[in-house]
């Protein structure tokens, strides 16, 4: 069995979220964001790992990004996946999620068969959820999105998908594609065992010379989405700042939640 | 293909454009800005030098899109129920609709549906295309992807929203790469260029500290979901009801790759945060998970429900169905408490519509107190429990 995993690299967004304004000269300051393998992505190698130590399978980790994005695989291949390619190139670069899940899925074919595709729900980025069902598309595999939990058999998954009140209990036909939530698994560390093993492995580089994609369906011009302006979204008024000692601030709220007949459903 | 420059002579090494790409991947050289692999062409650094140095040029292609006309809403139903975004979505697309003076459509899939149909019937849109056919009964990827896919070749429509959950998320981004064309997911707010006929569709990016206008120019139609509760709900009850139209699916059972196999709703420990009239939510400030206590007694004071921050939702401190924010929930309570929570812009664009929110934190310079209607700065693990206690004081004097 060959399961392949889609990592992303990320900025972390716990960083992301230390970005200021600095209120001198009006710039944006941000303190040395660091890039990470998407949290959700690691629960996807994660299951893969799993898969492989339960029944024979080889686990294939593929990124498409930057020439940085070899870090995210390393780690990948620390974690214990088999072999890692990197798919980059400058004509791939401003692929939104169409040209993305294209790529994607040229790369997957050209890398050979497979059964298993494991995705993470979403990048923390974005937070699209595009790519997963759009590469499952461009490969013409059934999928199965929010997935918490997965047993195969028999050339057939079995998973439960998570739904805002609910959870289905899906069957597909192998081969397939599903994107995984945090709750299937809990992400291991890479061993030193690992850490070494992978310091040592090739990660190879997929271009257009190996893919051989038309430049009309990869990058800004193969993606039908245009990012037209970026902008730090205007502040709301400001509200007020209770000041005084504790007391006095325990009582304003209150006095303020009677004021808004809120305290109506007290119990 | 795209290309985006830096012209050296006009560069005066200023560096106002490194710390506005979203991903740092501007440096100077030389006193020169230098752009590094891995860029988007978000056009983020062009708008910020203040001396034209920086170039994002594409090639303009004309491309002939008049055939497509229209604004569709995909009304998602579950159990033959039509879910609330549905008539959010009405009302978005009614502006958009009467602003491009074009028809508004509502595109209802599933199994003997009349019901569902009677409901939208109530409210002001032009027209109903209606599929009705047993493999419809319940969502399904790939039936699904097959039918509205066929639709929307045959009468094309514009634009097409559709709700930003666990099903519209499914569908859309597979119906969008069926029939090539842009998909923009979970937008904040959408209207239309109207010199350019074209949809805007903005979305919180990168992370959600920046905002992104984001468009689809030579494809159609012009795809978007948006979450549940970010519009506002049309009213039903005009002279305008929908005409009917139905459509014979080509469907067949052999194609069914995927079966759904059981549906198990779960106990429901959470009162439904999407329906809370009061949330109260809990951030990193708390310090530990165990401390989520005084979040629960106090949501239960108040009879409301609990929320959080991704931070604690990602240290694994609570379950993700509490999780407030652009990968949570959006929450419209009359009463939001965040505490302990900094509220980065991903938490704030899940809450900020709240009626009124008290935010409690100790660091003024959270972000949160700039959207916060009453703002406390003090430690929450001495303003809560006194808080919690005139609360209870005041409950044992009205029984």
């Amino acid at each position: 069995m060959h399961i392949v995993v889609c990592i992303k690299q990320v900025p972390d967004t716990e960083e992301l979220s230390r970005v200021r304004v600095n209120p001198e000269d009006n710039t944006i300051v941000r303190e040395g964001v660091k890039s990470i393998i998407n949290p959700f992505d690691e629960n996807a190698l994660e299951e893969a790992l799993r898969i492989k130590e339960r029944k024979s399978a080889s686990v294939t980790a593929i990124s498409m990004g930057p020439p940085q994005a070899k870090e995210a695989l390393r780690k990948a291949l620390a974690m214990g996946a088999d072999k890692a390619f990197l798919i980059s190139d400058s004509a791939f670069a401003g692929s939104d999620t169409w040209a993305t899940s294209f790529i994607l899925s040229k790369a997957i074919k050209k890398l050979g068969n497979f059964d298993l595709i494991i995705a993470g729900k979403q990048a923390i980025d974005g937070d699209t959820a595009q790519v997963g069902p759009g590469l499952a598309e461009c490969l013409g595999i059934p999928q199965v999105t929010y997935v918490r939990k997965l047993e195969i058999k028999d050339g057939m998954i079995r998973t439960e998908r998570t739904l805002e009140d609910c959870f289905e209990v899906v069957e597909a036909k192998l081969p397939a594609l599903i994107t995984v939530t945090k709750e299937i698994n809990e992400p291991r560390y890479p061993s030193l065992r690992g850490l070494l093993r992978a310091k040592k492995m090739e990660i190879p580089v997929l271009t257009n010379e190996d893919l051989n994609l038309p430049s009309d369906k990869v990058g800004l011009e193969g993606s039908p989405t245009r990012v037209v302006r970026v902008f730090t979204p205007e502040p709301p008024p400001k509200g007020e700042i209770i000041e005084g000692d504790l007391e006095k601030k325990v009582d304003r709220v209150i006095e303020e939640l009677k004021k808004r007949n809120l305290l109506r459903w007290l119990k | 293909m795209a290309e985006i420059r830096i012209i050296d002579e006009k560069c005066t090494g200023c560096g106002k454009c490194i710390p506005v790409c979203p991903f740092s991947l501007i440096k100077l050289e030389e006193d020169k800005a230098q752009i590094m692999p891995g860029c988007t062409f978000c056009g983020a650094c062009v708008d910020a030098c203040p001396f034209g140095a920086i170039i994002l040029e594409e090639e303009v292609k004309k491309v002939d899109l008049s055939e497509f006309r229209g604004v569709w809403i995909f009304a998602e139903q579950r159990e033959k129920k039509i879910m609330p975004v549905t008539v959010e979505l009405l009302g978005a697309g009614r502006k958009l609709a009467d602003d491009l003076g074009e028809e508004l459509s509502v595109v209802l899939l599933g199994d003997k549906m009349h019901e569902s149909v009677e409901v939208l019937r109530k409210y002001p849109v032009d027209r109903l295309y209606l599929i009705d056919h047993p493999l419809l009964s319940e969502y399904r990827t790939n039936f699904y992807t097959k039918v509205f896919a066929d639709l929307i070749n045959k009468f094309k429509p514009a634009i097409i929203l559709m709700g930003a959950t666990s099903i519209g998320r499914d569908l859309a981004p597979r119906v969008a790469a069926r029939i090539k064309t842009g998909l923009t997911a979970d937008c904040t707010a959408l209207k239309i260029d109207k010199e350019k006929r074209c949809l805007v569709q903005i979305r919180p990016a990168f992370g959600g500290n920046i905002m992104a206008s984001i468009i689809t120019p030579y494809h159609r139609p012009q795809m978007a979901t948006v979450r549940p509760k970010v519009m506002k709900k049309m009213l039903p009850g005009s002279s305008l009801s929908p005409e009917v139209v139905k459509i014979e699916p080509d469907l067949s059972g052999e194609d069914e790759l995927v079966r759904i196999v059981d549906r198990i709703r779960e106990e429901a420990d959470v009162k439904d945060l999407q329906e809370a009239e009061i949330i109260v939510s809990g951030g990193r400030g708390l310090g530990k998970p165990e401390n989520f206590s005084i979040i629960r007694r106090l949501a239960e004071l108040l009879g409301g429900a609990v929320g959080a921050s991704r931070a604690v939702v990602d240290a694994g401190w609570i379950p993700s169905y509490h999780q407030v924010g652009q990968t949570g929930k959006t929450v419209q309570p009359k009463l939001y408490i965040a505490c302990g929570i900094s509220g980065a812009i991903q938490h704030q664009v899940g809450m900020r519509n709240s009626e009124v929110i008290i935010a409690i934190n100790k660091d003024p310079e959270a972000p949160i107190f700039n959207i916060a209607t009453y703002g406390i700065v003090e430690d929450l693990h001495r303003f809560l429990p006194m808080l919690i206690e005139r609360l209870e004081n005041l409950v044992s004097r009205k029984s």
